[in-house]
């Protein structure tokens, strides 16, 4: 019964996507305001339905109710019920649903804080957030009901939740990951509604601001949840592999970074208008192409979920409307491209035009690796893969140039900049990172080498962070306490630039010092590794709600001192049968202790991967950091100011 | 021409599409059979477990195996390990062919995790991996007693696939052969 309520729910709900893609449409162009008003309450009806929907899985999956071949798949009854929640968005079907609610708390959110809006715009961009509604509650109920039931032949066990699964970073990192991909649709819909309106000043710019921002901030946060799960859950010491569904989270992130910054030039000077328009429509649309290619089976991929070519099939349509549907309103309606206002070669302008060429070109590369195989496939030039070696050859340098152009574009100002004075700020950071680079690797060094890796991340990362310091303070000179009268937006774009610059130490320094050796051991046995002493005492079996494990226990110590007591578990789900991984870490900001547990081999001894790996929390510290400077931008008080952003409304085109 | 310009988004993306539509039809797991039904290609590379002895297809003849192709860097091949330990205990002849590996650490793999193979190729620089045409690791190819390729598999080759695709061909392989 509360499946069909559930189901039911859904259907009002696309009705009611319907109605609010339609209505609010024709009143903006009739000019009816009531029509255009209602699109407020049909966003929030909408909500309210699909989240009975929502709510009705989650009450099937508490429930245990096997009946609906959905649960069945994915739960199990000894499944503690956090991660029976968390089963509800496990595979394809309660993903996309969760993937609409988030679609329609998103709008929600644009019609309640958009109340300075002209009422037109509101309008329009409600209407295109239903329409995107429309397609994904027409993409679950034709293709992917989550609410199919197995009648009359009900299971009595489920087959339980996909053990990787099983996990606190698994419970946040999809809805985080979905609030950002489906966070880009507000952007989207603040650029179509510009295109059919033929309004794109920096009024427009600054109202889609705050919602790029935090979108892009989500995204960050589900990707780094991705990654920091994969280290640790995956059990061998990896954080990113390049595979198509990671590269397909990265590009609709480049293209959002390289958004927030084309935006803040077509704000401030009004420049780049047609090619921020273009970034929003490409930022949403590389979220859905991500969507497709791995809902569609179109790629192989570890995250593989089950293919369905009939479910590829409505995506690809899904995607011809969508992207090819906006992007020829942009041929026909986007602004002619020349220039409104004049900058010359040493202004801000520039510098974020180098940011988003460099961004941008990062994300086809990625884009180009990760379709290549399926251009070659169906060109008949067989079949190939493109590994990590070519992601690594392009994605480098880029960064590299990412990282020396942002530290120089911390001096320039908006318009020109005299290019003595950029001149003479740049010699003392240069100088700094030059003699950081030289020194410290050779003190992180265990073995007195010089890492080339190592030199270049360290360069890097001072560079950055003494470009950042030095802006600072010219700024607000050395009185740390004048730091409050710093702009939010300011404060957050520092805070950012800094995490990328830890984010950048962490990748490269963890690359360059990894230290891993795969060892048997037998109880009592001893290892050094890096310095630090591993001594494993022997294996115990322990019991979990539903698995049962071997869990090991190794004493690390350095110089006599004790460090840690860490217990991998090796463990046996017993629903599904599948045996994984638990690794043991003890996290440090300078490094961090990884154990895992391998095979049992003959005469008590297993085999283990004890690892040690130098600054590698920093790249998740890097990346928080990056997300809460995105926030804190968002959190400008200019955003707020409503009267202000109306006065200024009269700087239209 | 700025006009013209703007199209030019919408262009690229009409190109992609027609990719995208395409390849919903192809598996990307799916052999292309070019090589299926003809003999495993003639190579001569050393081995794993000795670099002084150098392997050849003629090593593979009077046996039905399986050749799975596998790395250390390769994330799915983790994956795979347990089921082949398995296949290699239920009596399965498996060589390895190495591919694009490194040596001690593909000799460190195998003894941390066990070692379902006969022997192992070692194809460093994935010159045997061109001529099967080899997409990536893990994949998987059942050859018969004639040295002739009979199956391929592209990806992890678990308890399903077995039971469904692999196990009554090599049955019917061995049969073939008494």
């Amino acid at each position: 019964m509360i499946a069909e309520l559930g189901h039911f729910a859904l259907i009002i709900a696309l009705g009611m996507a319907l109605l609010q893609s339609l209505v609010p449409m024709i009143g903006s162009f009739k000019g009816y305001s009531s029509w255009m008003r209602l699109g407020r309450s049909l966003s929030m009806g909408q909500l309210f339905f699909v989240a009975i929907s929502f709510g009705c899985l989650a009450i099937a999956f508490l429930n245990d109710d096997f009946s609906l071949k959905y649960v069945s798949q994915h739960s199990n009854t000894a499944l503690p019920d956090h991660y029976k929640i968390s089963a509800v968005w496990a595979a394809h079907e309660g993903s996309l649903l969760l993937w609409a609610l988030i679609l329609a708390g998103w709008t929600v959110a644009v019609a309640l804080f958009s109340r300075s809006l002209p009422l037109v715009l509101t309008a329009r961009i409600l209407s295109v957030l239903g329409a995107i509604s429309v397609g994904f509650a027409l993409f679950l109920l034709l293709t992917s009901n989550p609410f199919e039931r197995l009648l009359p032949m009900v299971p009595m066990e489920g087959a339980d939740l996909n053990p990787l699964l099983q996990d606190i970073g698994l419970i946040i990192h999809p809805p985080m990951l979905y609030m950002g991909y489906v966070g880009f649709a507000v952007p989207f819909a603040f650029a179509i509604a510009a295109l059919i309106g033929g309004q794109f000043d920096s009024a427009w710019a600054r109202w889609s601001r705050p919602w790029i921002n935090l979108a892009w901030v989500f995204l960050t946060i589900g990707i780094t949840l991705g990654s920091w799960w994969a280290y640790y859950e995956l059990g061998w010491g990896g954080w990113w592999f390049w595979d198509p569904v990671e590269n397909a989270s990265l590009m609709p992130w480049l293209v959002g970074t390289a958004l927030i910054h084309s935006v803040s030039a077509t704000e401030k000077r009004g420049v780049f208008r047609s090619w921020t328009l273009l970034l929003a429509i490409f930022a949403f649309s590389l979220s859905l192409l991500g969507t497709f290619l791995v809902r569609s089976g179109i790629l192989t991929s570890v995250h593989a979920f089950a293919s369905d070519p009939e479910r590829g099939v409505f995506m690809l349509m899904f995607l011809a409307i969508v992207i090819g549907g906006s992007l020829m309103l942009f041929a026909l309606r986007g602004p002619a491209m020349r220039k409104v206002a004049a900058y010359s070669g040493w202004s801000r302008e520039v510098m974020l035009l180098i940011n988003n060429v460099i961004l941008v070109s990062s994300m086809t590369m990625i884009l180009i690796g990760t379709l290549y195989p399926l251009v070659a496939d169906v060109l008949e030039l067989g079949k190939i893969s493109v590994g990590p070696p070519y992601f690594n050859f392009f994605f480098v340098p880029l960064t590299v140039g990412l990282v020396i152009a942002l530290g120089i574009a911390v001096f320039t100002q908006w318009k020109s900049t005299d290019s003595s004075l950029i001149l003479s700020k740049i010699p003392v950071p240069l100088l700094l990172a030059i003699v950081s680079a030289g020194i410290l690797p050779v003190y992180l060094a265990t073995d007195f080498s010089y890492s080339i890796t190592a030199g270049l991340t360290v360069f890097m990362t001072a560079w950055l962070i003494a470009t950042i310091a030095a802006d600072l303070r010219d700024k607000i000179g050395i009185d740390l306490k004048r730091v409050a009268k710093l702009s939010h937006s300011y404060l957050g774009m520092q805070l950012a630039h800094t995490g990328l610059a830890i984010c950048v130490l962490g990748v490269g320094l963890s690359s360059a010092y990894d230290q891993t050796r795969e060892l048997r051991m037998a109880p009592g046995d001893n290892a050094m590794i890096a310095g630090y002493e591993f001594n494993f005492s022997g294996v115990n079996p322990v019991d979990g709600p539903n698995f049962t494990a071997f869990q090991a226990q190794i004493t690390v110590t350095k110089n006599n001192q004790l460090v840690a007591n860490l217990f991998p578990e090796k463990r046996h789900y017993n629903a599904g049968g599948q045996v994984m991984t638990e690794a043991a870490i003890d996290p440090s900001l300078t490094r961090d202790i990884y154990v895992s547990l391998g095979e049992p081999l003959a005469n008590g001894a297993w085999a283990l991967s004890l690892q040690v790996k130098p600054f590698v929390r920093c790249i998740w510290l890097g990346a928080v950091m990056v997300a809460i400077g995105g926030l804190l931008a968002a959190t400008d008080r200019r955003y707020r100011r409503r009267k202000k952003s109306q006065a200024n409304n009269k700087v239209a085109p | 021409m700025n006009r013209i310009a703007l199209f030019v988004p919408l262009m690229v993306f009409a190109i992609l599409s027609l990719f995208l539509l395409k390849g919903l039809d192809r598996d990307p797991t799916e052999l292309p059979s070019a090589l299926v039904g003809e003999p495993f290609p003639s190579f001569i590379l050393p081995s794993l477990a000795n670099d002084q002895e150098l392997l050849s297809e003629r090593d593979l003849d009077s046996q039905v195996v399986l050749v799975n192709v596998w790395a250390t860097w390769c994330f799915a091949c983790r994956i795979e390990h347990p089921m082949l330990n398995q296949l290699a205990a239920e009596g399965i002849a498996i060589i390895g062919l190495n591919y694009k590996d490194q040596d001690q650490q593909a000799i460190q793999w195998l003894k941390q995790k066990g070692n379902p193979y006969l022997f192992n190729i070692v194809d460093a620089q994935g010159s045997l991996g061109f001529d099967l045409g080899v997409t990536g690791a893990p994949e998987t190819y059942l050859v018969d007693a004639q040295g002739i390729i009979r199956y391929r598999r592209v990806g992890v080759v678990d308890q399903r696939v077995w039971d469904d695709e692999m196990s009554s061909l090599y049955q019917q392989l061995v049969g073939e052969m008494e």
